[in-house]
């Protein structure tokens, strides 16, 4: 009923592209939230850089991005992909947006886990004499590295269904193989293979995740 | 020496304003306070009295609004934050949380501050089993600070802030979190880092058994300002101030409080005094020896002495029974040698206002903010009634002489049994 021989390379393919498309963005959107994470929550009051004006601006954009649904937000910055990218669809083109929006998701997270640090350790350093940017390196990152690591996993989760969703718009990978292939020939079979895929990479993923904050938490 | 070169840290009218969400307010008002070199200091005060931000400004961690803070001879006012790195790297710290790096191990946590200053691997690694050694927990070196105790976590506390041989440790609040036994554990290496290595110490504190176990000389805060300082035996041996009376009484109970002593006259109806013990411990000899003298007959009802600053501290009540000219001239000559509380007879009693204030005091950690000018200026002409100047007469003794001597136990019964009957027990 399925001809395999010629829909497996092209599910062969569409991981590939999948992949591609989820490791641009989390290296991309990672380092971006890393920074506006950072950025929010040294530049908060009393803290390490307060500063209510970059505070308010970085809160703001967060804010604004955060909300629109990704399918949306794709069409909506065509032109800034445009530019940037010299097109408005494939897997190349959706990397853009997809950053993006992870680099809001993963700024949140990063902030929610800074916040939850305790205030007594950044002092204990202050008192040694470390500069600011030397605690944000040696202290804030190490001592949150565990929670960073589980939210950078939970980021993964959402990339990938992001990438799905970048499919629907011609962005290839595998939300796009099992929605051509799948939803539009009624064939379930194919479509369920595909999500097979998907559940496979995210639990290999959290695996992953869990390990690495387990050995990160050093209890 | 001139006393320029003998202050490790020198407030000069210092002020530090916050801005609260009831307007602004001064953690700390108006503080002058010299600390010396190699001395163990004790700031004491109730939470929020200011004491934290106090010492925070000895390490830049805050800087002033009003006055200067002076650090070895440099001011600090007006450095920038590259200076203040260099001032603070040359003071140590340690904390009631500890406030360890959870990432980083035991020995990586001695080596962090050694990194900060720049010191290469090699340097680093000798430094740091020589700190290990010095606080004796050198087999915890590759353990992680969640696998520790409080007191091992502390230990590790104080090896990192010894790391760069500051001359300076801040203490603050370091044995609060820490068990009686910790907390003598830690006590005496905050002491063997003294004597030993001639550090001066700062210690922050609400309890005045740390200032009583280790401190040369302390400062009273309350509401920002330093209510009363000085080396510690007269301040505990005689507090002038309300707060200092308070804390003194929550740690040497050996002053009836005042419930105890309406207990103490129903059991002891006769003349009660309460003899401070002098400082070379002679006062016990001393007056069995004018009892006997006078031919009057004495019982100790209460008391306790212990140490201040390694010398005996505390103080015996004592009814006396006899001739009540006897009794007076045991008072009175009593008086010559220490601090007598005449606590009067059940008939006539006195009142100790240093009992009333400890009965008075709230819970160690309750707000300082809730006494008032007002109630400390009421206090103090009671204080002045209870110590006389040496040589004045008692204003209670022509009272008193007017009773025979059975006449308090007759007495008695009339004043109290209201109160007694409506007691259930």
């Amino acid at each position: 009923m399925t001809d395999w021989s010629v829909l497996g390379p092209r599910l062969w393919s569409a991981l590939g592209e999948t992949l591609q498309m989820v490791s641009a963005t989390m290296l991309l959107g990672g380092l971006v939230g890393l920074l506006i994470g950072l950025g929010l929550y040294t530049t908060r009051k009393g803290n390490l850089l307060s500063n209510p004006v970059v505070y308010n601006v970085l809160n703001v954009i967060v804010n604004f991005v955060r909300p629109i649904p990704f399918i949306i937000f794709v069409t909506a910055i065509r032109p800034v992909t445009y530019e940037v990218t010299g097109a408005t669809i494939g897997v190349q083109a959706v990397i853009l947006p997809m950053t993006l929006m992870a680099a809001v998701a993963f700024a949140r997270i990063v902030e929610q886990n800074l916040v939850a640090l305790d205030p007594g350790v950044v002092e204990a350093a202050r008192a040694m004499g470390a500069s600011r940017f030397r605690i944000i390196w040696s202290v804030l990152i190490p001592e949150a590295l565990a929670p960073l690591i589980l939210g950078y996993t939970f980021l993964f989760v959402g990339v990938i269904d992001m990438s799905a969703m970048a499919g629907a718009i011609g962005g290839g990978g595998l939300g796009d193989f099992a929605l051509r292939f799948g939803y539009q020939k009624f064939n379930d079979e194919v479509t369920w293979a595909a999500v097979l895929v998907i559940v496979a990479i995210v639990q290999v993923a959290q695996y992953f995740g869990n390990w690495l904050a387990k050995r990160a938490l050093h209890r | 020496m001139s006393a320029s070169h003998t202050a490790m840290v020198r407030f000069t009218d210092v002020t530090k304003t916050f801005k609260g969400s009831s307007g602004p307010f001064n953690a700390v008002d108006g503080v002058t306070l010299e600390i010396r070199k190699g001395e163990i200091f004790g700031v004491i005060g109730y939470s929020g009295a200011g004491k934290s931000t106090l010492v925070r400004l000895i390490n830049a961690l805050e800087t002033v609004s009003g006055g200067t803070v002076e650090v070895d001879g440099t001011v600090l006012t007006g450095r920038s934050e590259s200076q203040l790195r260099t001032v603070r790297a040359g003071i140590g710290m340690i904390f009631q949380q500890f406030n360890l790096l959870s990432s980083r191990t035991v020995a990586g946590n001695i080596a962090y501050p050694l990194k900060v200053a720049g010191w290469d691997r090699a340097k680093r690694k000798a430094r740091v089993a020589e700190l290990l050694e010095f606080v004796g927990i050198a087999d915890k070196a590759k353990q992680y600070p969640n696998k520790l105790s409080g007191g091992q976590k502390q230990r590790v506390g104080i090896a990192r802030a010894l790391a760069t041989n500051p001359s300076i440790l801040l203490a603050d609040e370091a044995t609060s979190a820490l068990d009686p036994e910790t907390t003598q554990d830690v006590l005496a290496l905050l002491k063997k880092v003294n004597r030993e290595l001639g550090i001066t110490v700062v210690v922050i504190t609400h309890e005045m058994d740390v200032v009583k176990s280790i401190c040369d000389r302390v400062a009273v805060m309350e509401q920002g300002k330093v209510v009363e300082s000085g080396d510690v035996y007269p301040v505990f041996a005689d507090p002038q101030h309300r707060a200092t009376r308070r804390f003194v009484g929550a740690t040497v109970k050996d002053r009836p409080s005042t419930q105890v002593l309406e207990r103490l006259r129903h059991r002891h109806p006769h003349r009660l005094v309460t003899v401070a013990v002098h400082e070379d411990g002679s006062s016990g000899g001393r007056i069995t020896d004018v009892l006997r003298d006078n031919d009057v007959q004495g019982t100790v009802v209460f008391g306790g002495i212990s140490e201040v600053s390694e010398r005996p501290f505390g103080s015996l009540t004592w009814e006396l029974v006899g001739d009540e000219a006897a009794i007076e001239q045991c008072v009175a000559t009593l008086r010559g040698y220490t601090h007598v509380t005449d606590l009067g007879t059940a008939a006539h009693p006195l009142v100790d206002p240093r009992a009333a204030d400890a009965a008075a005091a709230p819970a160690p950690e309750t707000d300082g903010g809730t006494g008032s000018a007002d109630g400390t200026s009421s206090h103090d002409p009671a204080l002045d009634v209870a110590y006389p100047a040496p040589g004045a007469t008692f204003a209670g003794a022509s009272d008193s002489g007017a009773l025979s001597p059975g006449a308090p136990r007759f007495d008695k019964p009339r004043t109290q049994r209201p109160t007694t009957e409506g007691d259930p027990r």
